[in-house]
């Protein structure tokens, strides 16, 4: 019996929810009393692979055969699920990242297991193995039990810390079974803006709406993002004008996210917008109206202009930065 | 070219959620439902798609007959006919298990689901049918288009976006930006009546998850109001209070 952790890479490098996903497969390892596994795939270091021993890997299988060097569903499904055999996995955990959504629900059928997306905690195994994580569109919780032997969660990002447990990881070839036909995909181009936080990930987002009037008026915004390390963010209304790019939309039919801080500057606060937004640790809300909606769904606010309070904004935190520098 | 399009009924995204006493289960009462708002975008692209190349569009919905006044809106904004399972939709694994079922010896060049369904929030069925069925999937996929046999698709990734090629037959699942949801016009509410709405049996399918409750998140208390010309409060309480810089 084991936990096999998928651990996802971006150009050779795992990125923090990775370590999110190492370190809830451990906790659940070490409350079912098994060792934690991981599976890599693509082309990573030895040094990288080694350094989820830091998170509680004692075994890291590695596929590094270059048919596998760029994304594809099927095919690293089919070497996930043959993984999660030869390892006699019990639980497989993988990240609810944008390629997880393509993966984790066919390994899911290829072991018979029932499956929970986007979990946001650990399981109860109190009674039964009860995984929470959102539905109706951030406005409520669902507690899913998973009544198969083989169990496959996929975590939010953001939903779990990564906590270092120091183990040795015994880091090992893996070249799996797979079939010609689980490669009918071919990845032409990935455009990627390189030096953005990603926006799904980002534990402080700066988001803005209609209220700032134009495009032009983002530089203050971008300004504010990148002091406080930021991804940034906007309404369906700016992307769907143009003014920012689709992937940065957040919402219901947009990206959800749930950051330590979501800063959002003029915007109305919608049911829609909240949807992808309420799980939020921390809201703070900058509105000239003091009866938008929005107000009521955060935990700090400021009623005034953006062209006014922003700017001040930018200084104070440049001046909290000069302090705690 | 044929498509078949899977299309989940939900509640209209206005709606406020509430749950039974005992948690078990979503109050349907004075709910207005609708079609999930990304198989609107996938329907309205494989229109797109069909009206220029030729072909056929099917809707299918696995539900109770209490959804037909979704699956007749979908053949009112234009698909050619539509199939209902009758039965409740369970979770995704039963839902993508009926869909496969009937998709399997149908012929379909491609198979469009939304990305995710806006009550389950699942992102699950479009790759689970993908893998009952021996095909490639594309998840969160913003652009579609046809060329011949193959398809060209951008899907999101963090941070950026990746463009695919594939041979048909393939299951996307649509994001915003593959179309524009249409509305449906006069002629297509008065075609919807009369054309083909079948229904099959559900096949019997073993139960891997069952939902043990609904909970609703703790409402936030009221919000902390710092006056616009003090924002260096606001700095200092985000780190001393509620530690996020
Ligand atoms: C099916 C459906 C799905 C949707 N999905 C989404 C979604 O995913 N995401 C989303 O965001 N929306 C979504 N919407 C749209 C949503 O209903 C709102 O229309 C949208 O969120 C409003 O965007 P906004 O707040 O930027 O603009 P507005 O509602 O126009 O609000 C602008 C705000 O800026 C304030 N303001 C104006 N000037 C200033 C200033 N100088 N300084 C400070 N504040 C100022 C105003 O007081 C106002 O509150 C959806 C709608 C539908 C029907
Ligand atoms: N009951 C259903 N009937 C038909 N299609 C469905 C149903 N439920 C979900 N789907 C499809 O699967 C997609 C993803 O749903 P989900 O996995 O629930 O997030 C939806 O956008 C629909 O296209």
């Amino acid at each position: 019996m084991s936990v096999l952790v998928y651990t996802e890479n971006s150009a050779g490098k795992f990125k923090k929810s990775t370590y999110e996903v190492v370190s809830y497969g451990n906790e659940i390892a070490s409350k079912l009393g098994v060792d934690l596994k991981v599976i890599s795939i693509g082309n990573v270091s030895n040094d990288e692979l080694a350094s989820l021993g830091k998170y509680g890997a004692k075994k890291v299988l590695n596929v590094a055969d270059d048919k596998f060097s760029k994304f594809n569903g099927q095919a690293f499904a089919s070497a996930i699920a043959e993984a999660a055999k030869t390892e006699g996995a019990n639980v497989v955990v993988i990240a609810n990242s944008f390629s997880g959504k393509g993966l984790a629900p066919r390994v899911a059928i290829k072991l018979t297991a029932g499956f929970v997306d986007g979990a946001i905690a650990l399981p109860d195994m109190s009674s039964g193995f009860v995984v929470r994580k959102g539905a109706y569109s951030g406005k409520a919780f669902a507690d899913v039990n998973i009544t198969s032997d083989v169990k496959v969660i996929s975590l939010n990002p953001n939903s779990y810390k990564v906590i270092e447990t120091p183990q040795t990881a015994e880091v090992v070839a893996f070249t799996p079974n797979v079939k010609d036909s689980d490669f009918r995909i071919t990845v032409k181009e990935i455009v990627k803006a390189s030096d953005k936080i990603s926006l799904p990930e980002a534990e402080l987002v700066v988001s803005a709406g209609r209220g700032l009037k134009g495009p032009e008026n983002w530089g203050m915004i971008e300004e504010l993002a990148n002091l406080l390390g930021a991804a940034t963010a906007c309404s369906k209304p700016v992307s769907d004008s143009h003014w920012r790019p689709h992937s940065e939309h957040v919402g219901q039919t947009g990206i959800a996210v749930s950051p330590n801080l979501y800063l959002a500057i003029g915007i109305s606060g919608a049911i829609q917008h909240l949807a992808g937004v309420s799980s939020s640790k921390t809201i703070v809300v900058i509105n000239k109206d003091p009866e938008a909606p929005f107000f009521k769904a955060a935990d700090y606010g400021i009623v005034g202009d953006a062209f006014e309070v922003v700017p001040k904004l930018i200084e104070a935190v440049k001046k909290f930065k000069a302090a705690n520098a | 070219m044929k498509i078949l399009v899977c299309i989940s009924n939900v509640p209209d995204t206005t709606t406020k959620i509430n749950f039974t006493p005992d948690n078990k289960s979503f109050v349907t009462t004075g709910v207005q439902y609708i079609i999930n708002p990304y198989d609107e975008i996938a329907l309205t692209r494989s229109l797109e798609l069909t009206e220029k190349d030729g072909g056929t569009v099917t809707v299918i919905n696995v539900g109770d007959a209490t959804t037909e006044p979704t699956i007749r809106k979908a053949l009112a904004i234009g698909a050619t006919d539509a199939v209902r399972v009758n039965a409740a939709p369970r979770d995704a694994y039963f839902v993508a298990k009926q869909i496969a079922d009937y998709a399997k010896d149908k012929g379909f060049d491609l198979i469009l689901t939304g990305r995710e369904s806006i009550d389950y929030n699942g992102a699950q069925v479009g790759s689970m049918v993908a893998e009952m069925l021996d095909l490639p999937a594309i998840s969160s996929v913003k652009m579609l288009t046809i060329n011949g046999s193959a398809a060209t698709i951008e899907r999101e990734i963090e941070g950026g976006k990746e463009i695919v090629e594939c041979a048909l037959p393939l299951v996307a699942s649509a994001s915003e930006g593959m179309a524009e949801p249409r509305i449906p016009n006069m002629r297509g509410i008065m075609s919807a009546r009369t054309k083909p709405l079948v229904v099959v049996d559900a096949s019997s399918v073993e139960q891997l998850t069952s939902v043990v409750g609904y909970d609703k998140p703790k409402p936030r208390s009221t919000v902390n109001l710092i006056p616009s010309d003090n924002v260096e409060k606001l700095v200092e309480l985000l780190h001393t209070e509620a530690k996020v810089i």
